[in-house]
């Protein structure tokens, strides 16, 4: 059954990618979304069995991948909670996406392509979070790296748009470097690739706190990548490029978690790798504030939304660094509700401007897509943290933890938090309300989007505001359903996580900071944009830090006269110098070197019977001469 | 036999009625001797390099000895499909055609040859005889410079050749007590000074062939300039001879001078990965970008050997089949690009996506192959290349890894410059036989992604047995 | 009546014969008469070769010298046909005019 989950969005990709251009688009599209739900309503059944199973998890093994000396990598799959949990998000929101892309990608002409690409997506994501052993993590890694590469290029007639995607599949495979590293430290301390094996032998703790901090980190480099972190974050922003639909899936809900989702299954690693950890809570943590205060000066719709997702997956590496896996894997749940919500919606709006994605081109599109704005209010509460909603449950327990283990970190992440909500309402504000602040005749032209389109989001909006009854605090629900995520996980965690000690009180005053941050926000966004109608100004006009924030602190920048612009100098210059000049100018001086001495010795030969008589008697004079004496 | 004569035949066939025959005939005539191969596989049932053929050539001692097993094998298949494969869609229809035919042909029945040899002599003269050909294809460029390119490609590679003569002659009158045999070259002792000296002079013309910096100045002109027959001939095949020649006879000889090989030829080869990477992400000629990536591949495949464990064997051989695969089916699309548009230059290029759907597929699964991508034939290899490795040296690992990364990034400005953007060309349609060829290439790169272990499977076990007389002689760790 | 000359004037005697060939050979610009002092030379050693083969009483030599007088006629024969083909095309018979082979 896991099987057939798997490969059902591989068959929809075979029958797209190969037949596509013969069938009809509706049909195209049933397809693409059909093997999706189909492999959601299989995980379903699979979750529901889990309960059922005394191991806890549902094994297939298909055939041998790799098998040399004592190397042997299976093809294999297990579905257990962590990964099924996962399966449920992936093929869920995958299935909302696929049919919304059925409305949005459907004047296009690629659109069987399109489709195809997506279930590629979803089968290499199932691949890598259903995979057994971490070579099919890796398998899964890379493909998903490639589907991102292949729809961020999607529209290959751009130029930039396929610098974006190189850009994107350069970054990550230096971060899959990483992994691989680590993945090959992994076998020659454990001598197996297996979850099960390497970590039942972690688990016996004989090995050493370096040995596993190693691990950790190139683990942790690979996640970087993958989960656009700093310093690999700059992809991210970059793959705006590819469809709305795309950015939802892919770079929003699932691809880009793929590197939590690496820390959460290799817990038994992290849990001993203690410097591992704290570096991973920094590197999440700055990451968390530099993209939040990045996302204050953007006006594309999606690259705020990128930049904030940057900053949300910051702060799921900040709850793992505290040890808090599963608050990480809550917030990562109700980022995925959330965030495809908001991409989505943002589709919405792009797709009824007709392409516009400049927010001061926008404002009260209000009245013009009511579903579309109420959706997105949902999405924007519950990403800045209002009461009771999602976003609101999953950050908190994020900052609790982050109080316990330090109260520095819970102070920038809170005032990430503040950040997060000025720019989300920043840009709902400018968008939603206020004036429509284009030529006229086109605000006639705008429009609700089709039902294909509004229909997740109204799904996705439900969950948004109900995803926060996954893993309620202790402290306000009862104990019988409070933490319900926490008891679920529980068996998939090596060493059981470290319970929070502080006490009601305290609790309930970080949930207070937590709304007085949110409230902050909001007031502060509203009289600036909705009470002054203040507009940002065009990006010439800025100044000071401003200025530096509105290019992104001049990252890629830097990373092009750091790395680039030296590697190219360098490509050029050993090609023309050491390559053209040293090494074929030696052996081609060689050849030189003979051709004249050939020519000085040709000259010997000058044609004349005599002289070769002269030169055969002194010859066999020398010859003699040596022979006698 | 027949895998050495049949192509010989055909060759001749070619010579005197090429003008009358086309590409089908070729595609045929050259797999005819997949069917002897597998015939052959079935008759191998022990594990070990056993005998198919012995007779007596010159004297008691010149014998012709042909061995066959499951690594032999490989590099056959690698032969005998991808020689068709080119025959079929790599030679240019013009006035060089049936000569390139005929000599193509004629290689395939010399690589078949040093493949199978089992007998210093034999792999020594079918080394040479192989040679011959591809000095004629080359020769046959259309360059200003092309004497002088082919002129130092042959030097480079006879200087080699010489070097393993004179390291033969050496065995063969104080070691052997005459006798060319492999078995016995195998069984004889060398003191360390010998086996460095002896074993330099394989390890020169192996080398170069392969070819690891420094000796790889023959490379980039002679792969871009070459007809793509050649070109492909060259990257696809016969570079292959070498990487066979250090795992079947250089390693399994002369494992004594391996600690003091090692370092340097380690050092070289991943220098040779990043130096191959760094300069083929500057190329907008497209066949000198593929040279120099191939340059980097076989780097890693030659590092994987020297660092001489089980995962390193079976990768590199694993991956010498791949990477043949692979730099045909690259060098094949920049054929068809060429051959319709007149141009290979990324700046001319562009917008080829918006035209052709095959053949933009095509293009895309190969690169993507040659970069290694997961559920391509290109990952599993170059997994177990860096994993090998990584076992002996750590840090180099990390820095060979780096073609991960540079790989990605050039073979996608390839396909960028090339496939995507505005249309600036239109390509039109393929022909039936230029297809054909593509989808044999594609179906082995996707088919050996998701089951490398197929290929493992028929190399392993022999594998083995050449790895264990390296192990007897006690030089590996 | 052999044995009472002494050996060594057959010695002295071919020695003197070939120098005067190689001497020729060298020196005379004629190609017939080139052809005459290597004629000259061979049957110095000719000599030599039966004077040597009677003094140590083994036939060997002398089998040795119909060898030699075989392979001189020929060459004798192919030199002069040549000399007659290049005197038809030149007119001349000096051979430092014949460089033709000039490397």
């Amino acid at each position: 059954m896991v099987t057939i989950l798997i490969f059902l969005p591989f068959i929809g990709f075979l029958i797209n990618g190969l037949l596509g251009k013969f069938l009809p688009k509706s049909i195209v599209g049933i397809i693409g979304t059909g093997t999706v739900l189909g492999s959601f309503i299989l995980a379903f059944m699979c979750f529901n069995q889990l309960s059922s199973l005394t191991e806890g998890s549902i094994a297939t093994d298909l055939y041998t991948f790799l098998q040399v000396g004592g190397l042997h990598i299976k093809f294999a799959f297990t579905f257990d909670k962590l990964s099924g949990m996962m399966a449920l998000i992936i093929t869920g929101i995958g299935t909302l996406i696929h049919l919304y892309s059925m409305g949005y990608m459907h004047d296009d002409e690629g659109y069987y392509k399109f489709f195809a690409y997506l279930n590629l997506f979803v089968f290499n994501m199932l691949v890598l979070v259903l995979g057994s052993n971490f070579i099919m993590l890796f398998f899964g890694w890379e493909g998903v790296g490639l589907c991102s590469y292949l729809l961020i290029g999607f529209w290959y007639k751009n130029v930039n748009f396929g610098k974006a995607a190189r850009k994107a599949f350069v970054m990550n495979r230096i971060g899959d470097l990483g992994l691989l590293l680590g993945l090959f430290l992994i076998y020659q301390n454990f001598h197996s690739f297996d979850y099960k094996e390497v970590f039942a032998q972690i688990g016996l703790g004989q090995v050493s706190a370096f040995t596993l901090n190693s691990i950790g980190l190139l683990l942790f480099v690979g996640a970087m990548g993958k989960s656009a972190q700093i310093p690999l974050y700059t992809w991210l922003p970059d793959a705006m490029a590819g469809p709305t639909p795309v950015s939802a899936l892919i770079h929003a809900a699932t691809m880009v978690t793929a590197g939590i989702y690496l820390v959460v299954r290799s817990q038994v690693i992290f849990d001993q790798a203690e410097i591992a950890r704290e570096v991973i809570m920094w590197v999440g943590l700055a990451t968390s504030l530099f993209a939040a205060f990045i996302g204050l000066k953007q006006n594309d719709i999606k690259k705020v939304l990128a930049y904030s997702t940057v900053s949300q997956l910051g702060l799921m590496f900040v709850a793992l660094g505290c040890g808090a896996y599963t608050a990480a894997m809550f917030h990562l749940t109700t980022h995925a509700f959330f965030k495809a919500l908001l991409f989505l919606g943002s589709g919405s709006v792009i797709h009824g401007m007709h392409h516009e994605q400049d927010i001061r081109q926008m404002g009260g599109l209000k009245s013009k897509m009511p579903i579309t704005y109420f959706t997105f209010l949902i999405g924007t509460l519950a990403i800045s943290g209002f009461p009771l909603l999602s976003g609101f449950f999953s950050k908190d327990e994020i900052l609790i933890h982050a109080f316990e283990h330090n109260k520095i970190v819970w102070g920038l992440s809170l005032f990430s938090a503040m950040i997060t909500g000025i720019y989300m309402f920043r840009m709902f504000f400018l968008t939603f309300h206020g004036e429509y602040r284009n030529h006229h005749h086109a605000f006639e032209k705008v429009h609700e989007s089709p039902i294909t389109m509004t229909l997740p989001l109204m799904i996705l909006a439900v969950l948004s505001v109900f995803g926060g009854l996954l893993n309620l605090p202790h402290f306000i629900a009862g104990h019988s359903i409070s933490g319900a995520l926490a008891h679920y996980l529980a068996p998939i965690y090596s060493f059981p996580e470290k319970e929070v000690e502080l006490n009601a009180t305290i609790e309930w005053i970080l949930m207070g900071a937590a709304v007085a941050v949110f409230l902050i926000a909001f007031l502060y966004t509203r009289t600036k944009y909705l009470t002054k109608k203040s507009v940002p100004e065009s990006d010439d006009q800025q100044e000071g830090l401003g200025k530096v924030l509105s290019n992104k602190f001049y990252v890629d920048e830097i990373y092009d006269a750091i790395f680039v612009k030296p590697i190219e100098k360098m490509g050029d210059f050993v090609d023309k110098w050491i390559d053209g000049f040293i090494l074929k100018g030696f052996v081609d001086g060689f050849g030189k070197i003979s051709q004249n001495a050939s020519g000085l010795l040709s000259k010997i030969q000058n044609g004349n019977v005599e002289f070769y008589l002269i030169y055969m008697a002194v010859a066999v004079s020398i010859l003699l001469a040596f022979n006698l004496f | 036999m027949e895998l050495i004569l049949l192509p010989v035949i055909s060759a001749a066939l070619f010579a005197i009625f090429g003008k009358k025959l086309n590409q089908w005939v070729a595609f045929a005539l050259s797999a005819i001797p997949l069917i002897f191969l597998i015939s052959l596989v079935n008759s191998h049932t022990n594990p070990g390099w056993t005998t198919i053929w012995d007779t007596t050539w010159l004297s008691v001692n010149f014998r012709f000895t042909l061995g066959y097993d499951g690594f032999t094998g490989l590099m056959l298949f690698l032969t005998n499909i991808l020689v068709p494969v080119i025959l079929l869609a790599g030679v240019r229809n013009d006035e060089n055609k049936t000569k390139i035919t005929a000599l193509a042909l004629l290689m395939q029945g010399a690589l078949n040859g040093v493949f199978m040899a089992k007998d210093g002599l034999m792999f020594y003269i079918f080394w040479e005889l192989a040679l011959i050909p591809i000095y004629f294809i080359t020769l046959s460029m259309k360059h200003k410079d092309a004497f002088k390119i082919t002129l130092r490609f042959f030097i480079y590679t006879f200087v080699g050749s010489l070097a393993m003569l004179a390291s033969l002659m050496y065995i063969v009158l104080n070691k052997t007590n005459l006798s060319f045999a492999y078995q016995d070259m195998l069984n004889a002792t060398y003191s360390l000074n010998e086996a460095i000296l002896i074993g330099g002079g394989f390890l020169i013309a192996f080398l170069v062939k392969i070819p690891i910096i420094p000796f790889h100045s023959w490379q980039a002109d002679t792969y871009t300039e070459s007809p793509s027959a050649g070109s492909m001939l060259l990257s696809g095949i016969m570079l292959k001879m070498g990487l066979y020649g250090l795992m079947r006879w250089f390693m399994p000889l002369f494992p004594e001078s391996l600690d003091f090989y090692r370092p340097w030829i380690m050092a070289f080869a991943v220098a040779g990965i990043i130096y191959g990477a760094i300069i083929a992400l500057r190329q907008n000629d497209m066949k000198r970008m593929i040279a120099f990536s191939s340059l980097s591949h076989v780097a890693l495949i030659t590092a994987g050997i020297i660092s001489g464990n089980k995962t390193g064997f079976s990768g590199a051989s694993l991956q010498m089949f791949v990477h043949g695969v692979n730099a045909v089916g690259l060098f094949l699309m920049v054929e068809i690009i060429e051959s319709k548009l007149g141009t290979r230059n990324l700046d001319q290029l562009g917008g080829l996506a918006k035209t052709n759907r095959l053949f933009t597929i095509s293009f895309v699964i190969i690169a993507l192959g040659a970069a290694a991508v997961p559920f391509t034939n290109g990952f599993p290899g170059e997994f177990l290349l860096l994993k090998s490795v990584f076992e002996v040296k750590p840090v180099l690992a990390v820095l060979s890894g780096l073609t991960i990364i540079l790989c990605a990034a050039y073979m996608l400005r390839m396909l960028q410059f090339s496939l995507f953007g505005e249309g600036k060309v239109e390509i039109g349609n393929l022909a039936i036989h230029q297809s054909l060829a593509l989808f044999i290439v594609i179906a082995m790169v996707i088919a050996i992604g998701f089951f490398p272990q197929f290929i493992l499977d028929f190399v392993n076990e022999d594998l083995e047995q050449v790895f264990s007389s390296i192990e007897l002689k006690g030089a590996l760790a | 009546m052999f044995q009472s000359i002494d050996i060594s004037h057959y010695i002295y005697l071919s020695t003197v014969i070939f120098s005067i060939g190689l001497f020729g050979v060298l020196f005379r610009r004629n190609a017939i008469i080139l052809l005459m002092c290597i004629e000259l030379m061979l049957n110095a050693v000719n000599l030599l070769f039966t004077a040597l083969s009677t003094y140590m009483g083994d036939a060997d030599g002398q089998i040795f010298v119909f060898f030699i007088m075989v392979v001189a006629a020929a060459e004798a024969a192919v030199g002069l046909a040549i000399l007659v083909m290049v005197y038809r095309n030149t007119r001349k018979t000096d051979v430092s005019f014949l460089d033709k082979l000039k490397g």
